[in-house]
């Protein structure tokens, strides 16, 4: 029986009255990995964060070693040997890798204030050289690929001395091959004995690492266990507490042949090239690529985001040269932002001013006063908090902070659904959410295609968009590298295609 | 084709680099324009003049300079120039202050002052703009009560100290500048308070949870801004002998200018004290003197010198955005 490294005791904690985590207690024992699963809101993040001592419990404790611990700040998790990776790094960009790693605690000469910057060169340099990363400890972290972030941050745990390491979803912003590399890391930190929490959403991933899986549902452990017991099934239904006989809702319409969206021969230099695309009625057109295959960059174009040199953009049959994001939504598009938190969503400000945003003129009164009329707005936003089944106190008071990752993205599609587009432009709709939340957000798209709109939707999901899509086009460094009809979908030929030139560079790198 | 990629890649290199060193090549230029109008402009007595004008702008930008790397602003730093040299002055006249204590009393009033700042952007959480407005209107409020609003006049010995070379070659005034200089610099870039107060500035959410006391840092950064002012308030009076009502008025928007126009962004976590503050408080003078060696119509310089000011800070702007495409990846390397 290996040592008990940590125990939580019944952990409590409510937030305005409602429960966040109710009776919490399990264990992790010295040098396993523990998957902690559970869809969004359902308490996970709360949990970590008092292990990691952002948060306090209301009631109950936790034990490390046999020892009373209740840290009263993050710096307190850490003296303990307690490091929390965050899905936001926390990283500052404007500063060295050893200015980052060792930030709270700089080596100095003696007592003197002055840095020691050789032995913190000295030190990062092992550090660097423990992940296999070969990196200069002066880098600025501005330079660094999201995975060799996350490497970093995983350095800056080891440099702590921590003995438990908790991941909150590490995979979302990294490439296959980042990710492969993090796991055999993980995989060697646990051989050394330490000890991880693995928070993810990807239910394969946890399957595959971790020695134990506790299941959090409503802010309860409604399940526990070694890793054999579970399969990505029951998973699933453990964490919904139904079964889902599908992962997908069916698709209730088909495309027509009317055209919404028309691209020829758009292309930017050092960006995209030729790129043909065509957006029927009623469609769902999937875009694929691997990650800097350029296919956020194309839908930042279509979108007036970004500017494009040659070739045009037609929609509705009007050709537009240059376009402005004023003139996009006009024209009827919506883009639903891969990176909500920082572009699609304002974090401080509540549902009804994050809906609103959007269609504000349309609730403008008379001219020439055009005072906004709240309650008209609040109820149009309220209808779609309904229709959209976004779980939330009153949505002038809410603050869009404190929903979880899933009804974020709702408030996301419904700040569009205002204005009423035909072209929906949605990057990464499902990243960070539980599979529930996915259910949700997947069945929105079915209804928006089945009331005639078209929608771009774009993944590194390759499951998502065979399941979801009647058509997938495949992008390759800028490029259109084939399009593939939904009976003709086959995963290694889209694999392959997304793969196109960059076998010749980096053979054999995954 | 690898040749041709080559090349774009050292092209772009070379931008960036030109691009990173905007205010040296902007100081430059200007020093080249200004030269070939003026042959006097180039005399060692207008350096001279330059820098010793601007040193003590410069002392207050540098403290500002700390202020900004927080991604905060420090508004009263003029009023702090005033009160502490109206302190230092009514003490001399009024209670026989001894004259080598009057920079002591300035750097004492300038520390109160930044204490007060500091404590009322931590603890009381009062945003730092409104903050330093409100100590702005105090602080002059406060001077001109002690005052009357009647000119304070300094003893020669004050003055004596203002006109003191180093080795009979440096003007005090200048050493204390460069000394100050120096001195931030080494605490911006070799300690870890230096290097906590760019964390603070990139993302103070992150410093938080890094373990960083945020408010110890943003608040020594108001600390360290406020005793500068006061010590900029002292320099400034060693060279004049006397202050009036409007002494340092508006000084505090030449020393944003100064960190400014030194590439110290206003957003926090980007700057530095040396080259750039030194070279923007130098720049800012240089402009003025030139001008006038220049001979340049009197009520024109107001408008010549804003507009530099301004062209260099949309040259800044442009440059920030150039970075951030520069230095974004590129998907696909076109052919040539």
């Amino acid at each position: 029986m290996p040592e008990l490294l940590l125990q939580f005791e019944g952990i409590s904690k409510s937030f305005f009255g409602v429960h966040a985590l109710q009776d919490i207690a399990f264990v992790l024992p010295k040098g396993h990995l523990l998957g902690l699963i559970g869809e969004n809101g359902a308490g996970k993040s709360t949990l970590m964060n008092i292990l990691g001592g952002v948060l306090q419990p209301d009631r109950g404790g936790m034990r490390l070693r046999g020892q009373d611990y209740s840290p009263r700040n993050p710096a307190e998790a850490t003296e303990a040997g307690v490091a929390f990776i965050h899905q936001e790094l926390n990283l500052f960009t404007n500063l060295s890798i050893a200015d980052n790693l060792f930030i709270d605690r700089l080596p100095r000469f003696g007592k003197s204030p002055f840095i020691n910057k050789r032995a913190a060169r000295t030190r990062t340099r092992q550090l660097l050289e423990s992940l296999n990363l070969a990196l200069a400890p002066d880098t600025l972290v501005d330079r660094l690929t999201p995975g060799e972030r996350q490497l970093v941050e995983i350095a800056k745990a080891l440099s702590t001395g921590a003995e438990i390491i908790i991941f909150d979803e590490p995979t979302t912003s990294l490439t296959a091959g980042e990710t492969e590399r993090l796991f055999a890391i993980i995989q060697d930190l646990r051989r050394q004995g330490k000890s991880m929490v693995y928070i993810s959403h990807n239910l394969g991933n946890v399957l595959e690492l971790v020695d134990e899986i506790v299941v959090l549902r409503d802010g309860r452990v409604v399940d526990q266990g070694p890793r054999d017991d579970f399969t990505i099934d029951t998973m699933i239904s453990r964490m919904v507490g139904r079964d889902i006989s599908q992962i997908f809702p069916s698709r209730q319409s088909v495309p027509a042949d009317e055209t919404l969206l028309e691209v020829r021969g758009l292309s930017q230099p050092g960006i995209v090239k030729d790129i043909d695309l065509t957006l029927h009625k009623t469609e769902v057109l999937g875009l694929f690529g691997l990650m800097g295959s350029g296919r956020t960059e194309l839908a930042r174009i279509l979108f007036g985001l970004e500017p494009f040199e040659r070739g045009q953009i037609v929609i509705d049959g009007v050709v537009c040269d240059g376009v402005s994001v004023r003139d996009s939504i006009r024209r009827g598009m919506a883009f639903v932002t891969e990176n909500r938190r920082e572009e699609g969503l304002l974090m401080e400000a509540t549902i009804v001013d994050n809906v609103g945003l959007v269609a504000l003129p349309t609730f403008a009164s008379a001219p020439p006063a055009r005072l906004l009329r709240a309650r008209g707005l609040r109820l149009a936003v309220t209808r779609v908090a309904e229709c959209m089944r976004i779980k939330s106190g009153p949505v002038h008071r809410t603050l869009a902070k404190n929903l979880s990752g899933g009804n974020q993205q709702k408030v996301v599609i419904g700040k569009w659904l205002m204005s009423r587009p035909t072209i929906f432009i949605m990057d990464e709709p499902t990243r960070g959410i539980d599979v529930g939340a996915k259910y949700e957000v997947y069945s929105i798209i079915n209804d928006l295609a089945a009331r005639g709109a078209g929608i771009l939707l774009i993944s590194s999901e390759l499951e998502e968009l065979v399941g979801m899509c009647d058509r997938i086009v495949v992008m390759s460094k800028g490029e259109v590298q084939g399009a593939f009809e939904r009976d003709e979908f086959d995963r290694e030929r889209i694999l392959q295609a997304a793969f196109k030139g960059h076998q010749a560079h980096q053979r054999g790198g995954q | 084709m690898e040749a041709a990629v080559g090349m774009q890649k050292s092209r772009g290199k070379t931008l960036v680099i030109v691009l990173r060193h905007t205010p040296l090549i902007l100081f430059a230029l200007i020093f080249l324009i200004f030269g070939v109008l003026s042959p006097r402009f180039l005399s060692y007595q207008s350096f001279e003049n330059i820098v010793k004008q601007a040193s003590y702008i410069g002392i207050v930008a540098v403290g500002m300079t700390f202020v900004l790397l927080t991604a905060s602003i420090d508004l009263s730093v003029g009023s702090n120039m005033y009160l502490s040299a109206v302190v230092a002055g009514l003490l001399i006249k009024h209670y026989g202050l001894p004259v080598p204590l009057a920079p002591v009393v300035c750097l004492a009033v300038g520390l109160l002052f930044g204490l007060v700042n500091a404590l009322a952007v931590t603890k009381l959480r009062i945003i730092p703009f409104v903050a330093t407005l409100g100590t702005l209107w105090i602080g002059r409020g406060l001077g001109l009560w002690l005052t009357k609003s009647v000119p304070v006049e300094f003893p020669e010995g004050v003055t004596q100290i203002g006109a003191q070379r180093l080795f009979g070659i440096v003007p005090l005034p200048v050493v204390v500048f460069l000394l100050i200089v120096c001195c931030a610099a080494v605490l911006l870039r070799g300690t870890a308070f230096g290097r906590q107060l760019y964390a603070v500035g990139n993302d103070i959410e992150a410093a938080k949870k890094a373990g960083i006391n945020t408010a110890q840092v943003r608040g020594m950064a108001f600390v360290i801004c406020g005793v500068l002012a006061g010590l900029g308030g002292f320099i400034s009076v060693a060279q004049l002998g006397i202050i009036n009502a409007g002494f340092g008025e508006g000084r505090e928007f030449d020393a944003i200018a100064a960190a400014v126009l030194g590439g110290t962004s206003l957003f926090g976590g980007i700057g530095s004290v040396f080259p750039g503050t030194l070279l923007g408080a130098v720049l800012i003078q240089m402009v003025t003197i030139g001008l006038v060696s220049a001979q340049v119509d009197l009520y024109l310089q107001p408008l010549v010198q804003a507009g530099i000011i301004f062209l260099a800070v949309l040259l800044d702007s442009i440059r920030t955005r150039q970075l951030v495409r520069l230095s974004r990846r590129h998907i696909r390397i076109e052919e040539a």
